[in-house]
């Protein structure tokens, strides 16, 4: 079963989000922001990451920068969940090294579609 | 007040006239009283309580029951009844009532009997060592008489101690 | 896209309960920033945090489709971004108007949790107007309208870390319009092939065309609009080459920097560029951020705000038709803005602002926001209790294995005490969790208080300067639910009755703004949570007059205490006039009914011109204490530890009499009045003579009493039981707890025993 780590400070995002993606097969684990993400991707590793990016003590970005340093993280995909859409932060995701945006909302079936898109 | 509880009773168990009810039966120096076994928690034997400052004399302290304080009340001493010893024979009655865990020190626990509405009867005139207000009727079984205690009313009354005396309000 | 059957039946409703929790717990955050937050020299990570509330609760409202909620939480993410980033100042009357706000979503957060659409628009839609004014005109972040093609390329970004293809549309816009994708150059990384696949997976969002003939691209540089680029500034950003490449258009409803994400995905977006070569319907992109920094989707983030002003003119006359959004932001994004009797095409008109501010006010005394709990897991108290229970019967079992075992022979046993050791401190553990669970700081019930005053002292005209003190003591949940209401009381009684004007303030010579305080802390095992105020103070011949008035049975003898009570009287009011504020002398009986009905009591200290001081002391009925465990005889008492200043075996010398209040004894040249726990609480010690036992010295409000016990058994964290769930309150005893042989222990109330021995000397004196 693939695994997906869900960073979102928002209970309710992460939620949706794991119930979302639980219900289409995968395994979720969450973390309530980018340091929490980075201690819980370290202590597990996922086969997807999906975060948040405004988060309290650490952003979307950080981490993804973060986690990028991990070797077994090198080559994760990691999706930007965010409202965020503007170009500066895509730029910035993508320079940390994030393989995807996902503007929110979205809807359950759309984020199910994207996932699938990335690990199948 | 007497009245009242005189009237109320015979309807109550007029109501339950088809009805069993179960009662758990204890003896008090010579009379043998029965209270509604749904108030009864449990028996206990009898163990040292950690006294209470300023408690009045039938208040014997408090127990731990798993991990609950509960107050003991010792019957005997309050309606000077019996002897008021202490041995391992020594029997405490667990009772809840009114949402509160009150233990209550008796001579003996008798046994538990099923009583038919008509075998209880009307007592507004019969005295006994409780005030007839907490006097529910009396109850035959047998050659046996048993007075039925409202034990709930009995315990939350003032003169009990057992509770702030704003509850009653 | 795969669309399973079971994928089309989300049910989002269930995570709306979890939204509601977490929006409250946003708003009331926010609004403590809001409080506390200083206009002139605001601090950055403050500003931040109440930008970031906004923008959480606006997130979860528009994913859960909670239209007005995500209009109203934009408008303040927009204005707050601005703020946040020095674009615009911070000022009293923008935090009024996110208070107001903060106040509205309560009210729709209640209104949605109670089933219902939501509330009255007219308000929200006025509250839109008022954070939008503070924008400047040209900056309003009206929905910015892109009509003109844009013909700079579009560099992709640098490298695609994407594992496999995802075509995503971020952003669906409703109206068409034509696109060009230039792939290449072509390379063994990136070869010519390669682009069938990307094609393939872009007929998802349109018609595609590959285009024969090279067509012209501009230099990004010129661009003026409508052009995307994922890197920026600092990445390179030449043109991309041109000689060996592949042309497609692509007629789509995405915008440029959504088909950029898209393709990112897919292929090196270094070799990729994505143009607007037509658009085919004014079309209105409603930004989610519309600050500079994040203009959705105009890439203006690094150019001066003109360009955006100008195309938000063409804004200024939009075609009316809102249009049908696919995806709910798009749809709550939209529905602020192009609704045109929501908004006038225009800038809002601060009057039309002001005017509306009234029914704002009404709408929030009419609905006022429910208290919601703030717990993100919900437990039952029940089992919270009984979690709390089993685990001190655990502690017992652990300390009757103790006892058992310390009999034996340690070195025998060695691994069983190893055992036991470790037991020991886990099970300590595990209690202490198990009691935090129910515990919680003072600040929860304090924290609403810089908004009650402000509001209250806005409504008198009075100054008022709130400090709070013992914010983190911690008290039961349960009660801390439950004393708010009275200390609400309290407050505005304080504020109302207590604190003078600022003119009579100055008359007197006092400081213009009065000051209340509110503070908490532990002592002797109870929680005392205080309002105290510099104003007045209470009068006692007028509060004796009104009792008179009102035929209670007073005299002039009675201590100033008694009559301080007297204000807790039912329909005792002595305001010379009946404001709205504390009413109408319904409020004080109340408080004192509800403090006992929690087993608490209160107490009055007042001089006049100085000010009054209510305490509020609440048992702390779950606790743990630090206690000390002393023997009298055969019983055992618990002292809390933080009460004992020291314990001492006294000399004769050391002890004295004085006639008519026993002794005392003298500790390092202080005389300290002895009493015998033995005599206090009748029973009979072992030990008859000071010398011969423990004087442990307690130190509580009010001094110290040396109190005499027969021995210093031992230091325990003990559970506080209380004796009133079955019992009542016993004076002297504050609490009960089980010790390791199963047996009740009384715990000594400090204060009360201090208390007595200092009016017993008081009286002798």
């Amino acid at each position: 079963m693939r695994t997906i780590l869900a960073v979102d400070d928002s209970p309710s995002i992460r939620q949706m989000v794991a119930f979302t993606l639980k219900g289409a097969g995968y395994e979720v684990f969450e973390a309530n922001d980018g340091q929490d993400g980075l201690d819980k991707a370290r202590a597990r590793k996922a086969d997807l990451v999906l975060t948040d990016q405004n988060m309290p003590r650490m952003d979307g970005i950080t981490l993804i920068q973060s986690l990028r340093k991990l070797p077994e993280y090198g080559k994760t995909p990691i999706l930007v969940l965010t409202t965020e859409s503007s170009d500066e932060m895509k730029a910035k995701g993508r320079a940390a090294g994030a393989t995807g945006w996902l503007v929110k909302p979205f809807d359950p079936k759309r984020l199910i579609d994207v996932v699938r898109k990335v690990i199948g | 007040m007497l009245q009242n509880t005189a009237q109320k009773s015979p309807a109550d168990a007029a109501g339950a006239a088809k009805q069993a009810n179960e009662f758990l039966t204890f003896r008090l120096g010579k009379e043998e009283y029965g209270i509604e076994i749904l108030k009864v928690q449990e028996i206990r034997g009898w163990e040292q309580p950690t006294s209470i400052a300023n408690a009045p004399h039938f208040i014997k302290g408090v127990i731990n029951l798993r991990g609950t304080i509960v107050p003991i009340v010792d019957m005997r001493i309050k309606f000077n009844l019996g002897e008021a010893s202490y041995d391992t024979f020594t029997v405490v009655i667990i009772l809840n009532v009114m949402g509160r865990i009150v233990g209550m020190v008796v001579d003996s626990v008798s046994d538990v009997i099923t009583l038919m509405g008509e075998q209880i009867r009307n007592s507004p005139n019969f005295s006994s060592s409780f005030d007839t207000q907490y006097i529910t009727g009396l109850g035959t079984v047998d050659e046996r008489m048993l007075i039925l205690v409202d034990i709930e009313k009995l315990m939350s009354g003032s003169d009990m101690a057992l509770m702030e005396s704003a509850r009653l309000q | 896209m795969s669309n399973d059957a079971a994928e089309d039946n989300f049910d989002l409703t269930q995570f709306h309960g979890v939204f509601f929790d977490e929006a409250a717990e946003h708003l009331d955050g926010m609004e403590a920033l809001l409080l506390d937050i200083d206009v002139a020299a605001a601090d950055e990570e403050q500003l931040n945090a109440i930008f970031r509330a906004a923008h959480s609760i606006k997130g979860g409202a528009a994913t859960f489709a909670f239209k007005d909620i995500t209009e109203l939480t934009h408008e303040m993410e927009t204005v707050f971004d601005r703020v946040r980033k020095g674009q615009m100042p911070l000022s009293k009357p923008l935090v009024d108007v996110f208070l107001a706000s903060g106040d509205m979503l309560k009210s729709m957060l209640t209104a949605r949790k109670e089933g219902g659409e939501g509330v009255d628009e007219e308000p929200v839609r006025a509250l839109c107007l008022r954070l939008r004014a503070f924008l400047e005109p040209d900056e309003a972040p009206v929905a910015v309208l892109a009509p003109m093609p844009d013909q700079a390329p579009v560099a992709a970004g640098e490298r695609s870390t994407a594992p496999a293809p995802v075509a995503a549309p971020a952003r669906q816009l409703p109206s068409k319009r034509i696109l060009e994708i230039v792939f290449g150059p072509f390379d063994k990384k990136f070869p010519r092939e390669s682009v069938e696949s990307v094609v393939a997976d872009l007929k998802d969002f349109g018609k595609v065309e590959e285009v024969i003939a090279p067509a012209k691209v501009k230099a990004p540089a010129k661009a003026n609009g409508k052009t995307t680029s994922v890197k920026k500034a600092p990445l390179k950003s030449a043109p991309v080459k041109l000689p060996r490449e592949r042309r497609f258009r692509i007629v789509t409803e995405v915008t440029v920097s959504d088909l950029v994400d898209a393709i990112s995905f897919m292929a090196d977006p270094d070799r990729v560029t994505v143009t607007c070569i037509e658009e085919m319907a004014p079309t209105l992109l409603v930004p989610a951020q519309v600050a500079p920094e994040s203009p959705v989707p105009v890439s203006a983030a690094f150019e001066p705000v003109a360009p955006v002003t100008e195309s938000m003119e063409k804004v200024a006359e939009p075609d009316g038709s809102a249009p049908q959004a696919q995806s709910g932001f798009e749809e709550n994004g939209f529905g602020l803005f192009v609704d045109p009797q929501t908004l006038p095409a225009n800038q809002p008109v601060p009057e039309k602002a002001q005017a509306s501010e009234e029914k704002v006010v009404n709408i929030k005394t009419a609905k006022p926001a429910a208290s919601t709990d703030s717990t993100s897991i919900r437990v039952s108290v029940e089992k919270v209790d009984q979690l709390i229970n089993l685990v001190g019967e655990l502690v017992i079992t652990q300390a009757m294995l103790a006892q058992t075992a310390s009999v034996a022979d340690p070195v025998l046993y060695e691994s069983l005490f190893n055992g036991l050791a470790q037991l020991q401190r886990n099970t300590r553990d595990l209690q202490e969790s198990a009691m935090s669970i129910r515990m919680m700081p003072m600040s929860f019930a304090f924290s609403r208080f810089p908004r009650v005053v402000r509001d209250v002292a806005a409504k008198l005209g009075k100054e008022v300067e709130l400090n709070t003190i013992g914010e983190g003591t911690e008290l039961d949940k349960g009660l801390i639910e439950r004393i708010v209401d009275p200390l609400t009381h309290l407050v505005r009684n304080s504020l109302d009755h207590g604190l003078e004007p600022p003119e009579e303030r100055v008359e007197k010579g006092k400081v213009r703004h009065g000051t209340i305080t509110l503070r908490a802390y532990h002592q002797g095992g109870a929680i005392v949570i205080e309002v105290s105020d510099d104003g007045r103070g209470l009068r006692r011949e007028k509060i004796l007059g009104k009792a008179r008035e009102r035929g209670m049975d007073v005299s002039d003898s009675m201590s100033d205490q008694e009559v301080w009570s007297l204000i807790f009287e039912a329909g005792f009011s002595t305001a010379e006039t009946v404001t709205d504020v504390s009413g109408r002398g319904v409020g004080m009986d109340v408080v004192r009914r509800n403090i006992q009905e929690m087993g608490g009591r209160v107490e009055i200290d007042s001089a006049p011109d100085v000010g009054t001081r209510i305490s509020i002391k609440l048992p702390l009925t779950l606790a743990i204490l630090d206690g000390m465990s002393v023997r009298v005889g055969s019983e055992i008492f618990i002292l809390p530890l933080n009460a004992i200043s020291e314990s001492l075996q006294p000399r004769a010398e050391a002890l004295n009499s004085i006639a008519g209040c026993g002794q005392v004894v003298t500790v390092r040249g202080e005389h300290v009045p002895v009493l015998s726990l033995a005599d206090l609480y009748g029973i009979r010690g072992e030990k008859q003579r000071y010398e011969e036992g423990i004087l442990v010295i307690l130190e509580a409000e009010g001094g110290k009493t040396a109190l005499f016990v027969d021995d210093l058994v031992g230091q325990h964290q003990v559970v506080i039981k209380s004796l009133e769930s079955n019992y009542k309150k016993v004076a002297g005893i504050s609490g009960a707890t089980i010790m390791g042989d199963g047996r009740v222990a009384m715990i000594i109330d400090v204060a009360h025993i201090v208390g007595m021995a200092h009016s017993r000397l008081d009286k002798a004196a």
